[in-house]
């Protein structure tokens, strides 16, 4: 693998030394921050760490949202995400028992399902994107290219379904850097751990990201004025 | 155009963007920024795109039928378990 390509190396989901990479406090932005465990809560979970199978559905039900939605974020497409949601689960049953409550367990589960994603682009061979390229910008990607004229400012332009498109149209190594961060409110120094890259790779991969956003934005805008 | 417009250029200013947004530093009083119409529009637009992805993205419900479909392979799981036990019992009489 070329030094200068993203490395997806996700560490084991779920086990307690991985998990001293997992940022300690709860990932927020843009979806509000997990629940934290309320004492009902923590009653369902630790009956859940015992087999109970009830317990379990209570811990699906609560969390199956904000899990589905990263899944879908992070991948673009429903099929992939419900089958990453059920992978998601079914660590989560193999593995409850090893949770010991360093962190709150929404934040692991996060991070457990972000792992799972992460596993399964691997597994697909997906090089997500070469940081060649996000490093050496082909001429049509490189800086001049950001330019736009100022009619075509998107401020105050953006509606969520666009941007949901364009999010989804990302490639798969931007996409995934924009939604950990600016979705997902993961900071640079945590997403390079994830990822084991660089802070600045992981900079320059969001810078990008946003780059190709603002593009796809204005093109829609352009064709949407055009009509 | 100014002379700070000459002192540093758009491609030197962007790339200079990847560390400053979202660093605490106040991009919007950069020299350049007073200068220069095009950076300040794809700045405001950087902002724009990053705050809309904090604030747009609603929680999606998954299908409904997920849950079977993962009660299913627990029951997998748990049946293939047994499986091998019981393969570990019968290989542990076969050795006494």
């Amino acid at each position: 693998m070329p030094s200068s390509s993203l490395p997806i190396q996700p560490s084991d989901p779920t086990s307690e030394a991985s998990d001293a990479k997992i940022p300690a406090r709860a990932p927020a932005a843009g979806v509000g921050p997990p629940t934290p465990l309320i004492p009902a809560q923590d009653d369902t979970l630790t009956r859940a760490q015992n087999g109970d199978h009830q317990a379990f559905a209570q811990l699906y039900s609560l969390h199956k949202r904000r899990i589905y939605s990263l899944c879908l974020r992070m991948v673009g497409n429903t099929a992939e995400a419900e089958d990453l949601t059920q992978e998601a689960f079914l660590q989560l049953h193999r593995k409850i028992a090893t949770f010991r409550g360093d962190s709150a367990f929404s934040t692991w589960m996060h991070r457990l399902a972000i792992n799972v994603v992460l596993m399964h682009l691997r597994r697909k061979g997906l090089a997500l994107i070469s940081l060649d390229e996000a490093m050496d910008p082909t001429p049509e990607e490189g800086p001049g290219r950001s330019f736009g004229s100022p009619d075509l400012n998107l401020t105050g332009a953006i509606d969520r379904l666009a941007l949901e498109r364009a999010v989804s149209d990302l490639p798969a190594g931007y996409r995934l850097i924009f939604v950990l961060h600016d979705i997902e409110g993961y900071e640079h120094n945590e997403i390079a751990s994830m990822l084991d890259c660089s802070i600045g790779n992981s900079k320059s991969q969001l810078h990008k990201a946003r780059l190709k956003l603002r593009d796809t934005l204005r093109n829609s805008t352009g064709q949407e004025t055009r009509k | 155009m100014t002379d700070d417009r000459n002192t540093i250029s758009c491609a030197e200013f962007q790339a200079k963007l990847p560390e400053l947004i979202g660093s605490g530093v106040d991009v919007s009083t950069d020299p350049h920024l007073q200068s220069c119409d095009l950076c300040r529009a794809l700045l405001a637009d950087l902002e724009t795109i990053a705050e809309a992805a904090r604030q747009l993205f609603p929680i999606v419900e998954p299908p409904e039928d997920l849950w079977e479909h993962i009660e299913s392979a627990l029951k997998d799981e748990s049946d293939a378990v047994e499986t091998d036990k019981k393969e570990d019992k019968d290989d542990e009489k076969k050795g006494s």
